[in-house]
């Protein structure tokens, strides 16, 4: 089999990058999706909230999906359910396999990786105590609750305060469980302000900063946690540990992009991110191969997850449509002061007709700053900001003409 | 009445009573877990030692070389994953020399084949990832690496095909003589039995007390792992160990016969015997002694932590045989490393002392095979097609971590002995053991286990008795 453009994911990412693909002028598209539906991880996020940037309207997780997934049909572009991709290789052949067709190979002219994310475990946390039934991560809990209709617990302590676990707090609340306390090991939340206020603060649950979870309880079934407070290094201060009875155990400790087939297929990828390097395009490494929403990096908002993958639906397409030219030498996006990372990582700047909007992570919270960006010694913008934090991404928007040289851009959090 | 009643179904008990299925006799395996496999079984290091670490002349010494010997041949006709990697025992001073000439001798004293100490420069050929100031090793390339779930199932399997009755959630409570053999109290119910084989484990020193003037202590003797994801899986070929000391062979660093990278264990006394709780403390231990041998080890890539219990008997030896005492009862007592590596050898020498104890005839055509759940990742395209189109079910990736097919679970659950727990599944078939431990197959595993078993949702369990996943509908 042979396509113009394989979409890795049928989420939020796939279903935008598809329709934009399309509507680049693609008909030749095939989206492979490996669960029973398309919609990805928003079919089981029921709580409302998506789409105030998109669509201008507060809609759940699935009305989201089905906008997409509507414009998706209306197209007619193919998609494969239940389908896994098992392999990319180096000349973007794509093996994959599904009920009907067994494995199957689709030679691929051009390919946009959006498989999203996957939760952090309790192994890679190392965190000690028994090994018990009961401990979930906040995205399983959601699935059994929202999609099966089953209950993992009646009492229940969360770990990490990202956006997964805060709604998992008021939704098990909602459901009728006890949730006795959120931990956070960091001294700020990771999640949105606004699922703050309105999951725990209009709950009365409490939420604990700068603490962890320092031992499990249970032989078969979780029967309590101990909590601690941990100092700036995030090592448990002894005298500090609490006891909390409880069934369950649910983990909100962070979302890593699932990206073992693009590592596979030897597609560069950022330590900070664990998300392709990509340039203003969104194309990585491999010719031909874009990426976009969490795989690329760890989205706050599916609306920004939409944006990206549009544009790298368009680009997959201009791709095929033009095919590549040589380019000139890039010019590097650099995380400079109180910035984790910046995707993109580089601007191709022949292709830079439009404005890139760079998207980042600020190191810390910070308020009363400003956000400036420089390539070299000049600096291009400046942009105040009353708080920033890790928890919420950020964006610059940088134009062709600002740019005058091929030296590196820095962006950087700075006083005042 | 059974001739023999097992007790316990870990490795050692499996290898007992699939060695008792090849004669003309009636078994019973005894479990208190839900499962084959649930015990110190489940948690070690999955090695096949060489046999230079044992005392010439111990029960030690003498299972693990005959074990050894044997268990490749074992892990063929039981479609067990083996994997003859060696492994190295590392000095990093010139001091650790005299050391290694000592195990060494021992070693060739034990019967140990093709031992020899290697230099520098060939250590370096041989696992480029040691530090800098490793100067010497015992090279043992004999030793090689099990899959210690599937070993057992695999010999509990082939033990059923034979007749052997397996009794799960069955705890034995007391153990009586009378005049023909033994009655057990169990919390399923009293058993008769002419002989009894004391598997249990870090318990069976209780058992043996019960029925035995010369009393035995084992001290369950914990040790904690670190799980590395098959990326790093590679970062050694062979088995590493320290210099052993008192408290055994150390932290050791090995590749996994699925292609993890495993580290550890510690060595810690304790008193608890169902402790298999993880400690920070012990983790730390583990983390400090990993890198002693092995450079840049990744411990960023840890997808799992768990610990395990030697059953560590105060004589330092394996306890095998009749007890004087208690004639008809037969111990298996302070089963510790090498413990895994010589499971196939006691097996052989228990089921013989049973049958001269009983005078059993050999079966006229027992099996002595058995297949393994179908393994799609390692089949070719045609051969997987085959699969797909003979049931589509295994064509639905449940597990994407360790790509497992629906198929691959279905048949997990009906086969013999098959499992009725999600760690049963996962033991059989690995799915849940991937990096993402089982966060997206979690709710369609259960959906399978409910479907297949019949089993409603609430019922279904980790590993048995409370452990459930399911505290009722939403509302």
């Amino acid at each position: 089999m042979k396509k113009e453009l394989v979409i890795i994911g049928g989420g939020p990412a796939g279903l935008a990058a598809a329709v934009a693909a399309y509507d680049a002028g693609l008909r030749d598209i095939l989206i492979l999706e490996r669960d029973e539906r398309l919609g990805g991880i928003l079919n089981q996020c029921i709580h409302n909230g998506f789409g105030l940037h998109t669509f201008r309207e507060e809609l759940t997780g699935p009305e989201y999906a089905g906008r997409f997934i509507k414009q998706v049909e209306e197209r007619k572009i193919s998609y494969k359910l239940q389908t896994m991709v098992l392999e990319l290789s180096h000349d973007r052949i794509i093996t994959a396999m599904n009920r009907e067709d067994g494995v199957f190979q689709i030679e691929a002219e051009s390919v946009v990786l959006a498989m999203g994310c996957r939760e952090r475990s309790r192994g890679a946390l190392n965190i000690p105590g028994y090994r018990p039934a009961g401990i979930y991560s906040a995205g399983t809990a959601q699935r059994l609750v929202n999609m099966e209709g089953l209950m993992p617990g009646k009492e229940v302590v969360i770990l990490g305060s990202g956006d997964i676990g805060l709604i998992m707090a008021r939704r098990m609340t909602l459901e009728g469980a006890k949730v006795k306390v959120v931990a956070e090991l960091m001294p700020y939340s990771g999640g949105l302000k606004r699922n703050i206020v309105q999951c725990l603060q209009d709950y009365d649950i409490p939420l604990k900063l700068s603490h962890t979870v320092v031992d499990i309880q249970g032989k078969e079934r979780v029967e309590g946690v101990t909590l601690a407070k941990v100092d700036e290094k995030g090592k448990p201060v002894p005298g500090t540990e609490e006891f909390y009875t409880c069934d369950t155990l649910l983990l909100s400790v962070g979302l890593l992009p699932e990206n073992e087939l693009s590592k596979k297929a030897g597609i560069k990828l950022n330590a900070v991110t664990g998300g392709p390097i990509v340039d203003q395009r969104l194309a990585t490494s491999m010719e031909g191969v874009f990426a976009c929403g969490n795989v690329l990096h760890v989205h706050d908002l599916v609306d920004f997850v939409s944006q990206e993958a549009m544009l790298a639906g368009k680009s997959a397409a201009m791709y095929v449509q033009m095919q590549t030219k040589d380019y000139d030498q890039p010019i590097a996006l650099l995380a400079g002061e109180g910035v984790r990372y910046t995707v993109p990582a580089y601007l191709v700047t022949e292709e830079m007709e439009e404005p890139v909007t760079v998207r980042f992570r600020v190191t810390g919270i910070k308020k009363n700053c400003k956000i400036v960006v420089y390539q070299g010694d000049v600096q291009l913008l400046s942009k105040k900001r009353p708080v920033v934090a890790p928890g919420e991404m950020e964006s610059v928007l940088l134009k062709k003409e600002m740019l005058h040289t091929k030296e590196a851009i820095r962006i950087c959090v700075e006083e005042g | 009445m059974y001739d023999v009643v097992v007790i316990g179904a870990g490795v050692t008990g499996c290898a007992c009573a699939m060695e008792l299925s090849f004669l003309n006799t009636t078994v019973l395996v005894v479990e208190k877990e839900a499962d084959v496999c649930c015990g110190t079984s489940k948690a070690n290091s999955g090695i096949v030692h060489a046999g230079y670490d044992a005392r010439p002349g111990s029960m030690k010494a003498k299972m693990n070389v005959e074990g050894s010997a044997e268990m490749e041949a074992l892990c063929a006709r039981l479609d067990v994953p083996y994997k003859a990697n060696g492994s190295l025992v590392i000095s990093n001073t010139e001091e650790g020399r005299a050391k290694l000439l000592r195990l060494l001798e021992q070693g060739k004293q034990n019967g140990v084949k093709e031992l020899r100490i290697v230099e520098k420069e060939e250590l370096r050929k041989l696992e480029p990832h040691l530090v800098e100031e490793a100067c010497c090793g015992l090279y043992a390339p004999t030793a090689a690496i099990v899959c210690p779930f599937e070993l057992t199932i695999g010999m509990a399997e082939v033990a059923t095909l034979n007749g052997v009755e397996f009794q799960f959630e069955t705890k034995v409570e007391a153990i009586k003589p009378v005049e023909d053999g033994y009655v057990l109290t169990t919390t399923s119910g009293e058993v008769r039995a002419k002989t009894i084989i004391n598997a249990a484990g870090v318990y069976a020193d209780e058992l043996h007390n019960w029925v035995s003037k010369k009393k035995r202590r084992i001290t369950p003797r914990k040790g904690e792992y670190y799980l590395l994801d098959k990326e790093v899986g590679n970062h050694v070929a062979c088995t590493i160990f320290s210099l052993p000391t008192k408290a055994g062979k150390g932290v050791l660093v090995a590749p996994t016969t699925h292609g993890n990278l495993l580290v550890g264990p510690n060595a810690e006394d304790g008193t608890d015997k169902s402790g298999t709780n993880t400690s920070r403390h012990g983790l730390q231990e583990v983390l400090e002694k990993s890198g002693r041998h092995v450079a840049n080890l990744p411990m960023r890539q840890v997808i799992t932590s768990f610990a395990g219990l030697r059953a560590h008997e105060e004589e330092d030896d394996f306890v095998l045989g009749e007890v004087e005492d208690a004639p008809g009862f037969f111990d298996c007592l302070g089963i510790e490393s090498p413990g895994l590596s010589s499971a196939p050898a006691i097996g052989k020498y228990l089921a013989s002392l049973l049958k001269n104890k009983l005078g059993l005839a050999k079966k006229e055509h027992p099996i002595r095979q058995r297949k393994a759940v179908t393994r799609m990742k390692d089949l070719d395209l045609a051969q997987r097609n085959a699969w797909v189109e003979k049931n589509p079910a295994y064509g639905t990736i449940v597990c994407r971590c360790e790509e497992i097919s629906e198929g691959e679970i279905m048949e997990a659950i009906h086969r013999p002995l098959g499992a009725t727990t999600v760690d049963g599944i996962k033991r059989r078939t690995r799915a849940g053991m991937g990096r993402c431990q089982a966060g997206f197959c979690l709710p369609k595993t259960l959906e399978i286990l409910a479907r297949e078993t019949g089993i409603p949702m609430e019922q279904l369990t980790k590993n048995g008795r409370t452990s459930s996943y399911i505290k009722g509908k939403t509302k």
